[in-house]
């Protein structure tokens, strides 16, 4: 063997990939939205999460499923640099999110709402969806002040695109209600909007359906898919609610003490033995 | 030999900060507030004392005493009166309150003794003090006694927060107040005894203080009391081994300044070190670091 | 547009008692009414309002609890009373109005460099753990400002930091601060001040960065993660605020012919916080009246003579406990009700209804 050959060897170093990850069809010939590689964190010498892949199309609907403690929003948090990776990468449209901060991820495209609703409870629903729309609509903060004529127009702008996201939700007539005095599942409602005002390419939902009734859940259910048709984007819900997954998921991913545990659409998770056994097994009847 | 006198002496006033930080580091810890009243309990102290030694002609440790009583009921008066109403309020409300409780003590003081200084009597502690090393190295009887008493009120107190029972009660609100509440613990009540036990060491940080620096007049415990709640952040508000640790090395580090760098910009070079301690450790030295939850 | 009109009134009400109050003590002095206790006190009641309404954006807009602040006025003042005094020698400039103007200027653009310098490290902290080292940088700034030594000579300026054999005339003297400062500061500067101040501040909450500087307050994760740049905006309001700070101080300093450090000591920061709390903190017009009330407060307890600071005292205290207490908040919500449901037109119930949502 020639040197050349030997030293253009010992530079190559190989790593598995992913290699069982699916997405539905007609997103197969796009990149893929998200796609996590070897991703794991540790808390003090506790793994979170270990070895997490996942692939999600372009315009997917994914669900990701566990029993309590499963690690579910530590992914969330992984996934929007609120926690850095102790090992592995997370990719959004092929970029590597490596040594990103939190607004940065958002830049690129990921939006997220939080299981604990996080609004700005002293602020009105449209100003809600208007910080949402931060890096959407921009104008500088002396224009701002001197009431510059960009201000103006910006400010028309803003107010235009968060009454047609608002519109989209049924929460026009909301527009100039406090937002922490609504009730719940508005509250839920507003966060998504907030979410989509940032123009993302994949929307992560922590338990959107939580506290909600079954005529709610419904709606959202209903809501959900509206979002993916009308904005082409992905979603990655997190949930408890079986009949929320399993209706509007195509993907699935079954998370257990930080490892997935399974993949697939929604009927191959229904009938996965392991994951029965691990999680669904009291709950199939309550889901069907 | 400079070095070392002047190491002592940061030790003594370091043991007066600390002795101090401890009030406001139980009451931060268990109460979640900042009692900006706490520096001017020390000045109350220090008048209580006067008055009992050199007005009415009582014995020096029965002075001292008088002090640490009238100062225990104060604290608990002031917590009971000011503060109690306004456990659901927000912490600046507190805070502004606080502020004003401060006010109160220092203008009730400047109208029952005056704004003219007072010279503390150096009998109230008439301890010898010592000569070391063929007299190159003198320590007075206050040094002695104000290093003495801290260690004495640490190792008392370490004992009574991790060996009785309300100590335990202490612990229990300052980790969890509403589980507190629900096993049983009266949490006003240890709230009381966090400011009771807190105004008593400020009774007595009162009187080394004074006599260590004797002239005093209603302002004195401010600046004092300042510094010693920096000290408090510096070792990590909340913990007690922390309000020791930060007291002491600040006590130094402005003895120390002073001496070798500069007396005008000593209290200066005292807040940059804690700014800079709490920029690498930002819960102070032996606080708790606290991930938020998401 | 209710809630937009809501804070058109709101603003209009601000400026216009402002501008009110401005013309009524404009009046009161030309008819001679008012009394010289009082004519003294105008020009330093402006400055602790802007105080109190740039504190405002820190501790009420951006939710920092700052205990600083009066280390930026200290800084303004002595910009402001170095630059009128080399003006002044150097230039023979005679013109009041330019020189206060740009003796303002300078301690506003002094206190700002101070901000960007101090919000640097102070913001990267959070909670208690920030008030404490605004107020150790309050304290430091003071204790700078005592050792610092300006003259003027000919054209040229010169400074000493703990040493004072300089060649002129001295400006600052060290721990004897500021000597023989000529008065220029006018009361019609601090009013258009105070203009200046509020434009900022209500033009800036309602405006894009305002609206990230409240967001980071309420809800900081959910800030960063629609892409709100924290440290920039906080700063935004850190600085911003310092500016104004500045320029208060520049003003206050002028109004007096000596000054020393030592008056912007810690408790002159939390005078200017007590005023932003009782005020209700994150409202402007409310720090405005506070300001104002609680300056003149002590000037009107005269007549308790030394009685007066605590008859203050315990008057904080009393406001306190009355505006806290749930009884009696209850008792005065009732009564501000019936006024409110006169400028609604819907309540939120039934707006709920019509969009299908579940009133819980």
């Amino acid at each position: 063997m020639s040197e050349q050959v030997k030293k253009h060897r010992a530079g190559t170093k190989m790593v598995p990939v992913p290699t069982n990850a699916i997405v539905p069809e007609r997103d197969v010939d796009e990149i893929p939205v998200l796609e996590t590689r070897h991703l794991g964190i540790e808390f003090g010498g506790l793994k979170a999460v270990d070895d997490f892949n996942l692939t999600i199309g372009k315009t997917e609907i994914a669900g990701l499923i566990g029993p309590n403690g499963a690690g579910k929003t530590t992914v969330f948090n992984l996934l929007t640099k609120v926690y850095e990776p102790t090992t592995g990468a997370v990719l959004i449209n092929g970029k590597d999110l490596h040594g990103m901060s939190i607004v940065q991820a958002s830049k690129l495209g990921i939006a997220r709402t939080f299981q604990n609703i996080r609004l700005f409870d002293k602020m009105t629903v449209e100003e809600n969806v208007r910080i949402g729309l931060h890096n959407q609509i921009k104008y500088d903060m002396f224009s701002g002040i001197l009431r510059l004529p960009r201000y103006w127009k910006q400010e028309k702008r803003q107010h235009e695109k968060a009454m047609e996201l608002l519109d989209i939700f049924g929460m026009q007539d909301l527009a100039d209600e406090v937002s922490g005095s609504l009730p719940y599942g508005v509250q839920r409602r507003l966060e998504i909007v907030r979410a989509l005002a940032t123009d993302p390419k994949l929307l992560l939902l922590d338990e959107p359906a939580a506290g909600m009734n079954p005529h709610e859940t419904e709606e959202l259910m209903e809501n959900i898919a509206k979002i993916r048709d009308r904005f082409q984007i992905a979603i990655l819900l997190i949930e408890h609610d079986m009949s929320l997954v399993m209706g509007v998921c195509e993907g699935i991913c079954v998370l257990n003490f930080g490892r997935v545990i399974a993949k697939g659409t929604a009927d191959e998770i229904q009938a996965n033995p392991v994951v029965i056994e691990a999680y669904l097994g009291k709950k199939k009847e309550a889901a069907k | 030999m400079f070095f070392l006198s002047n190491l002592v002496n940061g030790l003594s006033l370091g043991s007066i900060y600390a002795i101090i930080a401890l009030g406001y580091t139980m009451v931060y810890g268990i109460a979640k507030m900042l009692n900006f009243a706490h520096g001017d309990v020390i000045m109350v102290g220090a008048y209580v004392s006067f008055c009992a030694f050199q007005y009415w002609g009582l014995p020096p440790v029965v002075s001292i005493l008088a002090a640490m009583v009238f100062c225990t009921v104060l604290g608990v008066v002031i917590e009971g009166t000011a503060y109690r109403p306004l456990r659901q309020a927000t912490s600046l409300a507190v805070l502004i309150t606080a502020i004003g409780m401060s006010y109160l003590l220092q203008n009730l003081a400047l109208l029952i003794f005056k704004s003219d200084p007072k010279n503390y009597p150096a009998q109230i502690i008439g301890m010898p003090g010592i000569s070391l090393f063929g007299g190159q190295l003198k320590i007075s009887g206050v040094t002695l006694v104000t290093i003495l008493a801290n260690v004495v009120i640490m190792v008392l107190l370490t004992l009574f927060i991790n060996r009785t029972k309300l100590g335990k009660a202490m612990r229990c609100v300052s980790e969890d107040r509403g589980a507190a509440e629900l096993m049983g613990i009266s949490v006003n009540r240890t709230i009381s005894l966090t400011f009771a036990i807190g105004s008593a060491l400020a009774a007595i940080a009162g009187v080394l203080l004074c006599s260590a620096y004797p002239i005093f007049d209603p302002y004195t415990g401010s600046m004092p009391g300042i510094k010693a709640f920096t000290a408090a952040v510096f070792g990590g508000i909340g913990s007690i081994p922390g309000a020791m640790v930060g007291g002491l090395l600040l006590g130094i580090i402005e003895i120390l300044s002073r001496a070798y760098i500069s007396t005008q910009l000593a209290d200066a070079i005292v807040f940059a070190v804690l700014i800079v301690v709490l920029l690498v450790k930002p819960t102070g030295l032996l606080g708790k670091q606290i991930r938020e939850k998401v | 547009m209710r809630a937009k009109r809501k804070k058109l009134i709101y603003n209009a009400v601000t400026f216009g008692l402002v501008i009110a109050a401005f013309l009524i003590c404009q009046y009161m002095i030309s008819t001679g009414q008012m009394t010289r206790s009082l004519r003294n006190q105008l020009i330093p009641i402006c400055c602790w309002i802007v105080m109190a309404v740039s504190l405002n954006l820190v501790v009420g807009i951006s939710g920092e609890l700052s205990l600083g602040h009066a280390g930026f006025m200290s800084v303004g003042a002595f910009t402001g009373i170095v630059v009128s005094g080399w003006l002044l020698n150097a230039f023979q400039m005679e013109d009041v109005t330019l020189r206060l103007v740009l003796a303002m200027a300078a301690g506003g653009l002094l206190a700002g460099v101070a901000g960007v310098l101090i919000g640097i490290p102070v913001l990267r902290l959070k909670g208690d753990y920030l008030a404490i080292v605004t107020l150790a940088f309050g304290e430091i700034i003071r204790n700078v400002m005592d050792c610092v030594y300006v003259s003027v000579e000919g054209q040229g300026l010169y400074f000493g930091f703990l040493n004072n054999k300089l060649p002129g005339t001295l400006l600052l003297n060290g721990p004897n601060g500021a000597v023989g400062v000529k008065k220029i500061a006018t009361f019609t500067a601090g009013f258009i001040l105070i203009i200046i101040a509020l434009v900022v501040i209500l033009n800036l909450i309602n405006s894009r960065s305002g609206r990230a500087i409240m967001a980071i307050r309420d809800a900081r994760i959910a800030a960063e993660s629609v892409g709100i740049n924290i440290t920039k905006y906080r700063m935004m309001a850190f600085v911003t605020s310092a500016i104004m700070a500045g320029m208060a101080g520049a003003l206050y300093g002028l109004n007096y012919s000596t000054l020393v450090a030592s008056k912007f000591k810690f408790d002159q920061s939390i005078n200017v916080l007590v005023f932003v709390v009782l005020g209700g903190i994150g409202n402007t017009l409310g720090a405005v009246i506070a300001a104002t009330a609680l300056t003149v407060l002590p000037e009107m307890l005269r007549d308790f003579g030394q009685y007066r600071m605590l008859v203050y005292a315990v008057l904080l205290i009393v406001i306190m406990l009355t505006t806290n207490n749930p009884t009696i908040r209850t008792f005065l919500d009732r009564l501000i009700a019936p006024v409110k449901r006169l400028f609604r037109k819907k309540n939120a119930a039934e707006l709920l209804k019509q969009t299908g949502g579940d009133a819980q």
